[in-house]
Order: structure tokens, then C-alpha cells, then sequence
């Protein structure tokens, strides 16, 4: 087994006033989410019509059009135990129905008033069934573009929890993915989708080598960092569509505040925790109510619905029988060098040879002199970075970012760290690309959105085979 | 302010079919995690599991008891699978490797490969697959109120489901009442509390193990079963959240008792209710969205499940001695 990091660090004397730096940051978070409330959603709410509470039920949805565009002016009819009634979408593409009774609703598309040249995704799909309950929000969502037969993977692979949002796969990023998905195994198509794999693969990494390095310092698994992901996406959002800075410093602004909040956690978090002396699987199930408060806070502030960091189409360029996006080619320039930074870093400075020690075995690493606390601090603003500037690539790979663009991939990540060795950075990076690879290339034989699944399947197979991972070493694990 | 509706609403989460399947789904989770100490991170795939195997098979028309049993069966099947791999692994293994699965189920009951079984994303109706449970109801159909709460007899949402729910609840608290005083029980808590001391004993620790994960992973099925017969199947409302209230629901009523995880459903949902209903009534909507008051909802869940991991780790009823969390 790891020997885990806390155990030196048990060893300082608790002080009382640690629980009350904990309260406090509960409290400014609080504090914060009411602040917000005046400023966010006021843009947002002028559309709403439907306001679910004890005796309503709302049917709601966004209908937009192949390009991302709003589709206004688009008629549906919703019919089901509490009667019929129509609905027609806003400037915005935004509809939605109050119910007064609970129960199935069948919602129905007026194809005729789609926008010139507008077909349905899933033309299958219409009408479409909800179920709504009292009090709540329902959702129908009709996606537009080029008609998909039924079994050939009409979902497109978006892995979204519960609502609406539109997971990675469903942008214009992957258009080249989406559309070489036909039958067939050709040359070029295994080509596309190796070069797809490397792709994700690649910018999977920038986020799994921080949960490695956050693993292999602290022991800690940490469940919420598909957030520090999703955050380093929003940010960028934030900076380019709310504030309206150009992409190339929005995106450093996110990485840099993305970082900072790695500093927050551990700071205000981790280190009190640490010091406490609770256990490793508290902290990992602190790890989990702090993914689900804050993938809950970027859906108060955000909604459910895709972000887009750029709107723009983005170019495509031929290199032999692949296509790529020029956005894409650049993204993949800044995470090469954004690796390579964290392998010198490990390999070639000081610092990084003491977060190996302190990796290796913290007790004798304090004893021989190096600060295991300030290691471990370094690791988590580094680990955060990296998964802020992870967020920003993926969103605009796939298109656009949402409150979940973290969330979906944090299984993967998780895949890739144990597929490389719990706790080793390179094997996170290895991983990563296998994981990425047969992400992508799976889909040569299954079903599109089943890609997501086939990944997972490789991780229980690796436990089964080589627990150790690839790259891991062959200790007793457990 | 009308605090009387208020106060009827979050009452009637005391007992609703919701309260019932998720104190079902802890009970089963407080087998894995309170008696044997082993994390499973996916409780709501054997969730969905046995919702998708009742309901699947209740459209073929099998008999109620057979749907059960199928049910019961699949998440047997699962159980079985995740253990093999990792119940000779550290503890944080399995909690990886179970919450992948459940992804995995979800993400193969959303896939349109499988429309014709499981709907896809928009999942199976409720009104395909209630028959033979309604049917099963000795009593005439038809509306019932008691006070202020009233109910179809039978239908959907009705005093039958809640009648059977609480019935089954009772029965899995006997059950585990009367493990945790059992031989079989203290191997169990032994194994949480040191899992060599018990294979120096002579037990076979992995058999105990999975017997545990295969108990409490069939609890959790007919858990999901009771979770849609008011519903429907949506694969996309039984994911990776879903298992983080069940588990909220065990660490505030307290894991590694009888009743902790039925004081915890009950709490959880009736403070929720009474949280986004008060914010209705005294936040005009142009303030805060209807859905952004859920959110606000699940934000406190989130920071609830921290607090109480840090300050109270025994729960409600739990006792801090008996319970110190730590990973085999």
C-alpha cells in the first residue's frame, strides 16, 4: 500500500480555531451565491414564462438550429391529462408550458415552422413523451441538423445527467467525428478517428496528470475535479461572451484563476482537514458533496444549457486525410507544451524532484528537510491549473462548455490515472492517450454514444489484469 | 404566507414512495458501507438495474413476482461483477470501479442501441409497466384522504405504492436488526474494523464481502422498483447524484444502524422540501428562477454531506466509537 500523506502531518498539535476557518469559508460561500443573485439572473430570467411551484409543472426547452443560432418562432403543442395548449419559441429559441396536473405529456414539433431549411435530428423523436411533476421543471429537447436513423447513434454521445445540458460530442468541434460515423471501417476513417483519439486523448491528460499528482502527494481521490475542469471552460465563457475580452486572454485569466482556487482549497480545506486528521475516505467523501455544491452553483448561475466560448465556426484545415480545426491544431500546440512544462518541472527542477519524495514517502521527505505542506500546495495549484486550461480546450473542442463538461469526464480521467498507475504522473499521461484512443476508435464498432462506456469497461478489465496499472509498480495494492 | 400548505407538503414527505425508496436504497448501502465498511460509489446503477429489469420485464408479461425476482436477479449478476475485480483491492478501487459501472449502465440504458428495451434517453412510460403492481392492490380503486393528504387508491402516486414501500422498508430494518446481532453480522463488522484480524480467524474475507455486496446491492434494486412504480425509467435521473443522496441519507441518519437510514431519508427530503417551499413563497421569481431555487436545493445537500463528514461522521444515530471510517 501507498504510505499516504496525512500520517506525518497527524502528528502536528490540532488547533480549535480550525473548524472555524472551515465555517467561515462555508459562510463566505453563501455569502457569495446570495451576492450573485442580483447580478446573473436577472439577464436571464426576462424570458422565462413558466414558474414551477406546488400546483404547476413546467415543460420547458431551447430549440436551436444546426449553427447554434436560436430557432424563434417555432410552434409546439403539449397534450397530456391536464389538457392541450401551445407554445411558440422566443428571440432566444426558449418555450415553455405550465401544467396543472402531474403525469405524461406528449410533446409535439410543428415541423413547418422550423426555420428554412431546419430538419429534426431525430425525426423519430417527434412527437416526444415527458413526464412532469408538480413543482418541477420537465424537458424537451428537440436538437436540429442532418436527420440520424434511430440505432446509428442519434444522441451523439452526450453523457448528461439529468436536464438538458449538451455534453462534449454534441458541438460543431466534433462535425468531422459526426459525420465520418457512417458504417463501415474505411482507411481514412480509422485514420480520422486515431488522430480524433490523440486529440482527446491529450487534453484528457492535461486534467488526469493533476488528479495523479493530487493522488500521489495526498492519497486523496478527488471527485470534484471535473469541476476545477467545467470551472476553467466557464471562466473562459465568462471572459469571452460575458466580458467580452478576446479568447487568448480570457483563457489565461481562467488558467490563472483556476489555479488560484487549487491554493483556496487547500488552504482553506484540505490543509485544515489534513491537520484535523481526517481520515482519507471522509476526505474523499468531502471530495463528493463539494463536486455536487459546485456543479450545482454553475448551474444556478449559468443554467443547464451548452456555453459557447467562441461563436464563430471555426476553420478546418486537410492534413492528408484528416480533418482538423485550426482552433484544434492550436489547442494541441499549447497542451504539448503545457506537458512538457510538468514533465521539466518533475523531472528537471528542485520542486518537482521534492513532490516526488513527498509522493514517494512523506515521512521521510519531512524528515530529510523538504516543506511536504508546501509541496502539496504547489501540487494542488498545479493540478488545478492544468484542469482550468484542460476546461478551456475541451470547450473549445467540442464547441461549447457547460456545467457538466467536467463532470462526463471525470470517469475518464479516473480511468486514465488507474489505467497508468494510481499516483503516477506519466502513467496518467499514457493513459490518458489510451483511454482517448479507445474512446475514439471504439466507435468503429459500437455504437456512438456507447463510446463513453467502453472506456469504462477497459478500467475494470485493467483492475482485473494489472491492478498496478502500466506504469505503476507491482507493490501489494489493498 | 401560507405556512398551513407549506407545513402539509413537507409532511407528506414524511411518507411519500420517494422517502420509502431511498431509505430502501441506504438500508442497502448501510449493509456495504456501515456493516462491511466496503465504499460503493454506485448504488444508484443497481438502482436503475432493478427498475430496468422489473419494468423490462413486466412488458414482456411476466407476473409481479417474476419481474421481482429478475430484478433481484440482474443486480445479483452486477454485484458479482464489480466484486470479483476489486474486493481484493483497497477500499478506493471499489468506489471507483462501482461508480463507473453505474455509469455504464446508464450510458447503455440512454444508448438508442437499445430503444426497443429501455426508450433510450426519454426511458420507459410508467403506465407500460404499473399494470400488475396496481393490479396486485386489494383494494377497490378510487381516492382516499387522510386529513389533509389525498391520495388515488391505487394509481400511480397512490396510498397502495406507499403502503407497499414502508412495508418493505419495515421488513429490510428486521432484516437488518437481526444481522447485525447474527454470527454472519459481527464477521462483517469485524472485517470493517480489521479486515486481517478476521482472515487470521479463519474467515473467508472475500466470500463475506461479496455476500455483502450481493445483499445490499438486491435491496437497492427493489429500491429502484419502488423508486418509478410513481414514475417512469429515466436513466438520466438515476445517475452519479442519485448515489450521492443515498449516501448523504446514510451519513445524516447515521450509517452502521438500523434506523439511521430511514431518519435520514425522512429528514433529507422533508428539510428539502421545506427549504425550496419557503424560498418560493418569500422570493418573488424574478429574484430566483423555479429551477434555480432546486439548484439552491442541491447546494445545500452538497455542503451538508461535507459538514457532516467532517464534524459528524456517526450521523444522527450512529455512535462515533463504533464507527471510525477508514478504507480496506
Amino acid at each position: 500500500m501507498r504510505p499516504v500523506a496525512a500520517d506525518p502531518l497527524a502528528g502536528s498539535p490540532p488547533r480549535a480555531a480550525r473548524p472555524l476557518t472551515l465555517l467561515l469559508l462555508v459562510a463566505a460561500f453563501l455569502t457569495w451565491s446570495v451576492l450573485g443573485l442580483a447580478t446573473a439572473p436577472s439577464a436571464r430570467a426576462a424570458t422565462q414564462a413558466c414558474v414551477a411551484d406546488a400546483a404547476t409543472g413546467c415543460i420547458n426547452g431551447t430549440i436551436r438550429t444546426s449553427a447554434g443560432a436560436p430557432a424563434a418562432g417555432t410552434t409546439l403543442t403539449v397534450d397530456g391529462p391536464g389538457g392541450e395548449s401551445t407554445a411558440t419559441t422566443d428571440a432566444e429559441g426558449r418555450w415553455s408550458v405550465a401544467v396543472t396536473e402531474a403525469g405524461e405529456y406528449e410533446v409535439t414539433l410543428d415541423t413547418a415552422t422550423l426555420p428554412a431549411g431546419e430538419t429534426l435530428r431525430l425525426p423519430d423523436q417527434n412527437p416526444r413523451v415527458v413526464q412532469v411533476n408538480l413543482g418541477s421543471s420537465s424537458v424537451a429537447l428537440f436538437p436540429l441538423g442532418a436527420p440520424v436513423e434511430a440505432p446509428a447513434g442519434g444522441d451523439d454521445g452526450s453523457t448528461d445527467e439529468p436536464s438538458a445540458a449538451p455534453a462534449p460530442g454534441s458541438g460543431t468541434g466534433q462535425a468531422a467525428t459526426a459525420a465520418s460515423s457512417g458504417s463501415g471501417i474505411t482507411a481514412a476513417r480509422v485514420a480520422q478517428l486515431t488522430v480524433n483519439g490523440l486529440v482527446f486523448g491529450t487534453l484528457l491528460a492535461l486534467a488526469s496528470v493533476g488528479l495523479s499528482l493530487i493522488y500521489g502527494t495526498t492519497g486523496l481521490s478527488n471527485f470534484a475535479h471535473g469541476e476545477q475542469v467545467s470551472l476553467g471552460g466557464i471562466l473562459a465563457y465568462v471572459g469571452t461572451q460575458l466580458v467580452g475580452l478576446p479568447l487568448v486572454p480570457s483563457a489565461i485569466i481562467a488558467v490563472a484563476i483556476g489555479a488560484a482556487t487549487g491554493w483556496l482549497q487547500d488552504t482553506f480545506l484540505w490543509r485544515p482537514l489534513r491537520r484535523r486528521g481526517v481520515g482519507m475516505i471522509q476526505q474523499m467523501i468531502v471530495t463528493i458533496g463539494l463536486s455536487m455544491a459546485i456543479s450545482y452553483v454553475f448551474q444556478f448561475f449559468f443554467g443547464a444549457g451548452p456555453l459557447r466560448i467562441v461563436t464563430d465556426t471555426p476553420q478546418s484545415v486537410m492534413i492528408g486525410p484528416v480533418r482538423l480545426t485550426v482552433t484544434t491544431l492550436i489547442s494541441m500546440g499549447v497542451a504539448a507544451v503545457a506537458l512538457g512544462g510538468v514533465a521539466y518541472f518533475l523531472l528537471g527542477t528542485r520542486a518537482g524532484r521534492a513532490t516526488r519524495a513527498v509522493a514517494d514517502n512523506p515521512a521521510l521527505s519531512a524528515a530529510s528537510g523538504i516543506s511536504v505542506n508546501r509541496m502539496i500546495r504547489l501540487v494542488w495549484v498545479l493540478g488545478a491549473g492544468l484542469a482550468a486550461l484542460g476546461g478551456v480546450l475541451v470547450g473549445l473542442y467540442f464547441g461549447a462548455t457547460s456545467w457538466y463538461s467536467g463532470g462526463a469526464l471525470l470517469l475518464l480521467m479516473f480511468a486514465a490515472v488507474t489505467l497508468g498507475g494510481l499516483g503516477a504522473a506519466f502513467g496518467a499521461l499514457a493513459g490518458s492517450i489510451v483511454i482517448g484512443l479507445v474512446v475514439e476508435l471504439s466507435s468503429l464498432w459500437i455504437p456512438i454514444d456507447m463510446r463513453y462506456a467502453s472506456a469504462l469497461v477497459i478500467l475494470i478489465l485493467v483492475l482485473l489484469v494489472r491492478p498496478q496499472g502500466i506504469l505503476g509498480r507491482a507493490t501489494r495494492v489493498g | 404566507m401560507d405556512w398551513t400548505r407549506i407545513l402539509t407538503l413537507v409532511v407528506a414527505e414524511f411518507f411519500a414512495p420517494t422517502t420509502a425508496a431511498y431509505a430502501l436504497a441506504a438500508i442497502g448501502l448501510n449493509i456495504h458501507f456501515g456493516l462491511t465498511g466496503l465504499l460503493n460509489m454506485g448504488q444508484a446503477g443497481f438502482m436503475l438495474l432493478g427498475a430496468y429489469g422489473f419494468a423490462i420485464s413486466t412488458i414482456a408479461g411476466w407476473p409481479l413476482w417474476a419481474a421481482v425476482l429478475v430484478a433481484i436477479a440482474a443486480a445479483t449478476v452486477f454485484a458479482l461483477i464489480l466484486g470479483i475485480p476489486t474486493l481484493k483491492l483497497r477500499g478506493d478501487y471499489l468506489a471507483i470501479v462501482t461508480i463507473a459501472a453505474a455509469e455504464i449502465v446508464r450510458l447503455v440504458g440512454r444508448s438508442t442501441t437499445f430503444t426497443d428495451l429501455t426508450g433510450a434517453s426519454s426511458g420507459l412510460r410508467g403506465n407500460q409497466y404499473k399494470g400488475s403492481f396496481q393490479d396486485a392492490s386489494p383494494f377497490p380503486d378510487g381516492t382516499w384522504a387522510l386529513g389533509p393528504f389525498e391520495y388515488a387508491v391505487n394509481a400511480s402516486n397512490s396510498w397502495w405504492v406507499r403502503l407497499v414501500g414502508w412495508a418493505v422498508v419495515a421488513l429490510a430494518c428486521l432484516l437488518v436488526w437481526l444481522l447485525i446481532r447474527s454470527p454472519w453480522g459481527r464477521v462483517l463488522k469485524g472485517i470493517r474494523e480489521d479486515e486481517d484480524a478476521v482472515r487470521s480467524l479463519g474467515k473467508n474475507v472475500y466470500s463475506y464481502k461479496m455476500q455483502s455486496l450481493v445483499l445490499g446491492g438486491a435491496i437497492g434494486a427493489v429500491a429502484g422498483i419502488l423508486y418509478v412504480l410513481p414514475r417512469a425509467v429515466q436513466p438520466d435521473s438515476m445517475g452519479r447524484s442519485m448515489t450521492f443522496f443515498v449516501w448523504t441519507i446514510l451519513l445524516l441518519g447515521g450509517a452502521a444502524t438500523v434506523f439511521g437510514p430511514v431518519l435520514g431519508s425522512i429528514i433529507f427530503w422533508a428539510v428539502l422540501a421545506l427549504v425550496k417551499l419557503t424560498m418560493r413563497e418569500t422570493i418573488p421569481t424574478t429574484v430566483l428562477r423555479s429551477e434555480q431555487i432546486e439548484q439552491f436545493g442541491w447546494i445545500i445537500v452538497g455542503v451538508a454531506l461535507m459538514l457532516l463528514i467532517i464534524f459528524r461522521p456517526q450521523g444522527i444515530l450512529g455512535d462515533k466509537k463504533e464507527l471510525a471510517i477508514h478504507a480496506h
